[in-house]
C-alpha cells in the first residue's frame, strides 16, 4: 500500500504501538530544569546523552555577554547555569553561552548537521516543526516528555491525522516563503492543522532553499499542526553533506534518505490546495499570527466579520494594537524593526534584509535590530561584510539568541511600542507587554526600517 | 466553576514569559494570567472546573502553563478544543481536558454548575449530559495516576532489541 512520509518515518520509528523511538533530543535552558530534578529524585539517568544536545538560546542576552556567570538578569543566570550543571551532571553535550556553536536551538541543529531526514526529533519548544524541513517528524513537547525522552529516548504518542498542502505555481517576485506560510495560516485559521503532521508540497516548495523551508515548516505549530515536513531531495542532501554531524557513509544515507518521500497515490486525512502565484507580501494586523492581511490590504473591520467570537477578538485585537478599522497597511508605522529568530534568522534571511537596505539608512523614527540565529551564522554572515551593510544603515548587530522573539531576555519592547518583526507570534505581551508585534518576512521588516512604515517590497525602489 | 469565553487563549496569557525563568515545578498558580488579571482584563475565581473558548492553550510548549492552572486551583478543563501540546501536557500532569462542542460548553457554562466522571466520560449539569471522548490509556492514567516513565521502563528490553537492531538514527552528538 502506498505510504505518506509521515506513515514510513512513524512506522520505522515504532518500539512497539504507540512507543516512538527517538533520535535526537534537543534541550534549552527553559523547559528543562524541572525535567533534570525529576530523573534526580527518581534516581535515574540519561538513557543516551549521545543523542542528546543543548544549548542556552532563551535567555541570553544578545548584548555580547561572555560567559553564563556575567549575565546580569539573577533568573536568567541561575537558569543558564543550572542548565550547564544538568548538562555536565548527566553526561549531555552542551554548547552555552561562550561556545562558537550557541545559538537557538533550531538554527545550530539544521548548522551541525544533526537534523536529518528520516530522523524523529523533539525538543521542549514548540517550534521544533522546523527540522521537519529536512524530511523529518520533528515535534514540540512539554517538559513531563522532555524527561521521559532523557530517561527513556522513547516517547508515548498518539498518531496524528495527516494533511497535505500541495502549493502549485512559483511565488512572485518579492514574495517569500514566510508570505507563504502566513497566508496559508490566514486562510487555513490558528486551529487549521490542529491534530495533523502537515506535509508541505509542490512546485514552489520544491523550488526553496533549506532556510525558506525551515521559515515553512517552524510556522506549522502557529497553524495548530504537530508538525511539518517537507520531502527530502538534492537541495536537502546538498544541505547535510560535509557538515560535522553528517552521516559517515553519505551515499548509503542518502540512498536511504531517497525512500523518504511519499508514494503516488498515498492518500492523507486532509488534503488542501493553494495557489501560489496568488499569495502577496503579507502583515499581520491583529494579536494572533492568523490575523492577516496583503501589504495592500488595510485593517479589517471587525463589524464586517460574520462570527459573534470572531468580532470580538478582532475588535480586541485592534484595541490591543492601537489600530482603527481602515487604515491602509502601509500606513502603519513601525518604531522597532527586529531580524531574528527561529524563523527568519539564518545567512540567507540577513543576505536578503541586507540586499534590502544596502546603501541607505533606517528611518529617524525606527530603531532596527539584527541578531543572528547562532554564533556560526554571525561568523558566516561577517565574512560577508552583511554586518557592515546592516550597521552602515544604522541597525545594531547583535550577539546569537532568541532575543526579541519572546522577551525572556533584556531585548524587549516597551509598553506600546510597535515593531515589525520577523519572528513567528504576535501574541499579547509576546515581545514585551503592551508591545505591539506585526511579523512579516525579513525584507519587508528591512523595507519598513528604510521606509519607517510598511510598503509593498514588491514595487519598492 | 469559572468561565473564560475566549477562544485561541495561548500559553503566553496563561503564564507569561517573565515566570518562565524559575526552575521549579511548583508555585506558578500565583502568576496564571498575570496580565489580564492585574489589567482587570478578566476575573478568574479559583474552582475546579474552567469552561473555555477553542482552540485553548494554542502557542508555546510550555508545561509552566498547565502547571499554573493546576496550581491556581483548576482540576479539569471544558473547550471545544485544545492545542495539542497543551492537550498532552495536561494529561501529564493530572489535569483533565475535555472537549465538549461548542454548543455544549455554552450549556455548561451558563448552568455555572457540573460534575464530570472521568470512569463514564461525561460532563453533568443541571440542563443535560454530554459525553466526551479520552483516549483509553490516558483515562487509565489519569485514574491510576500512573509513572509513565517507569512503564516504559518496563519496554527496557524492547527499546534495547529496537536500538541494537539498527532501528537509531544519526551520529553521536556527544562527538561532534
Amino acid at each position: 500500500m502506498p505510504q505518506t512520509m509521515f506513515d514510513k518515518i512513524w512506522s520505522a520509528h515504532e518500539v512497539s504501538e504507540g512507543l516512538i523511538y527517538i533520535d535526537l533530543h534537543l534541550v534549552h535552558e527553559v523547559t528543562s530544569p524541572q525535567a533534570f530534578d525529576g530523573l534526580r529524585l527518581a534516581g535515574r539517568g540519561v538513557r543516551r546523552p549521545d543523542k542528546t544536545l543543548a544549548t542556552a538560546d532563551h535567555n541570553v542576552p544578545t548584548d555580547g555577554t561572555k560567559a553564563a556567570r556575567l549575565i546580569a538578569d539573577q533568573l536568567s543566570r541561575v537558569q543558564v547555569e543550572t542548565l550547564e550543571r544538568n548538562c555536565e551532571e548527566f553526561g549531555v553535550p552542551i554548547y552555552s553561552l561562550g561556545s562558537e556553536r550557541q545559538g537557538i536551538v533550531h538554527v545550530i541543529g539544521p548548522e551541525l548537521g544533526v537534523t536529518q531526514p528520516g530522523m524523529t526529533i523533539v525538543c521542549g519548544d514548540s517550534h521544533t516543526s522546523t527540522h521537519g524541513a529536512f524530511g523529518a517528524l520533528a515535534f514540540g513537547i512539554g517538559t513531563s516528555e522532555v524527561e521521559h525522552v532523557l530517561a527513556t529516548q522513547c516517547l508515548v504518542q498518539r498518531r496524528p491525522k495527516t494533511m497535505r498542502i500541495s502549493y502549485a505555481g512559483e511565488l512572485g517576485a518579492g514574495v517569500t516563503p514566510k508570505d507563504l506560510i502566513l497566508a496559508t495560516i490566514g486562510r487555513l485559521g490558528t486551529g487549521g492543522m490542529v491534530g495533523h503532521a502537515v506535509e508541505y508540497a509542490g512546485p514552489a516548495i520544491e523550488s526553496l532553499s533549506m532556510p525558506g523551508r525551515m521559515t515553512i515548516c517552524n510556522m506549522t505549530i502557529e497553524g495548530g499542526g504537530r508538525a511539518g515536513m517537507i520531502a527530502p531531495d538534492e537541495t536537502t542532501f546538498e544541505w547535510v553533506r560535509g557538515r560535522q554531524g553528517a552521516p559517515e557513509d553519505f551515499e548509503a544515507a542518502t540512498a536511504a534518505w531517497r525512500e523518504l518521500p511519499t508514494d503516488p497515490g498515498a492518500s492523507f486525512d486532509t488534503e488542501v490546495e493553494v495557489e501560489a502565484g496568488e499569495i502577496a507580501p503579507m502583515v499581520t494586523w491583529g494579536t494572533s499570527p492568523g490575523m492577516v492581511v496583503e501589504v495592500t490590504d488595510a485593517v479589517p473591520d471587525p463589524a464586517a466579520m460574520d462570527s459573534p467570537a470572531d468580532r470580538e477578538s478582532a475588535e480586541r485585537a485592534l484595541a490591543y494594537m492601537g489600530l482603527e478599522a481602515g487604515t491602509p497597511m502601509t500606513e502603519v508605522a513601525p518604531e522597532r524593526v527586529f531580524i531574528g529568530s527561529c524563523t527568519n534568522s539564518r545567512v540567507e534571511d540577513l543576505r536578503e534584509a541586507a540586499a534590502a537596505v544596502d546603501g541607505r539608512k533606517v528611518a529617524d523614527s525606527v530603531r532596527g535590530m539584527v541578531v543572528p540565529g547562532s554564533q556560526q551564522v554571525k561568523a558566516d554572515a561577517e565574512a560577508e561584510g552583511l554586518d557592515d551593510v546592516f550597521r552602515s544603515a544604522g541597525f545594531e548587530w547583535r550577539e546569537a539568541g532568541c532575543s526579541m522573539c519572546l522577551g525572556m531576555n533584556p531585548d524587549i519592547l516597551i509598553e506600546g511600542e510597535r515593531c515589525a518583526s520577523t519572528s513567528n507570534r504576535n501574541f499579547e505581551g509576546r515581545q514585551g507587554k503592551g508591545g505591539r508585534t506585526h511579523l512579516v518576512s525579513p525584507t519587508m521588516a528591512a523595507a519598513a526600517a528604510v521606509e519607517g512604515h510598511f510598503v509593498d517590497i514588491r514595487d519598492w525602489k | 466553576m469559572s468561565v473564560l469565553d475566549r477562544a485561541d487563549v495561548d500559553t503566553d496569557q496563561i503564564i507569561p514569559k517573565q515566570f518562565l525563568k524559575r526552575v521549579e515545578r511548583t508555585g506558578f498558580g500565583e502568576f496564571l494570567f498575570y496580565d489580564w488579571l492585574r489589567d482587570g482584563e478578566i476575573e478568574l475565581e479559583p474552582n475546579p472546573i474552567l469552561v473555555a473558548g477553542r482552540n485553548f492553550g494554542c502557542g508555546s510548549s510550555r508545561e509552566h502553563a498547565p502547571w499554573a492552572l493546576e496550581d491556581f486551583g483548576f482540576e479539569a478543563i471544558v473547550a471545544p478544543s485544545f492545542a495539542d501540546i497543551f492537550y498532552a501536557n495536561c494529561t501529564k500532569i493530572g489535569l483533565l481536558p475535555v472537549e465538549l462542542d461548542e454548543r455544549h460548553c455554552r450549556t455548561v457554562a451558563e448552568a455555572g454548575e457540573a460534575r464530570i466522571d472521568v470512569d463514564d466520560q461525561t460532563v453533568t449539569c443541571a440542563d443535560g449530559v454530554f459525553e466526551f471522548e479520552i483516549e483509553p490509556d490516558i483515562q487509565h492514567r489519569l485514574l491510576g495516576g500512573l509513572d509513565d516513565i517507569g512503564i516504559t521502563l518496563e519496554s527496557a528490553g524492547a527499546i534495547d532489541e529496537f536500538e541494537r537492531g539498527g532501528g537509531a538514527r544519526g551520529r553521536a552528538t556527544t562527538a561532534l
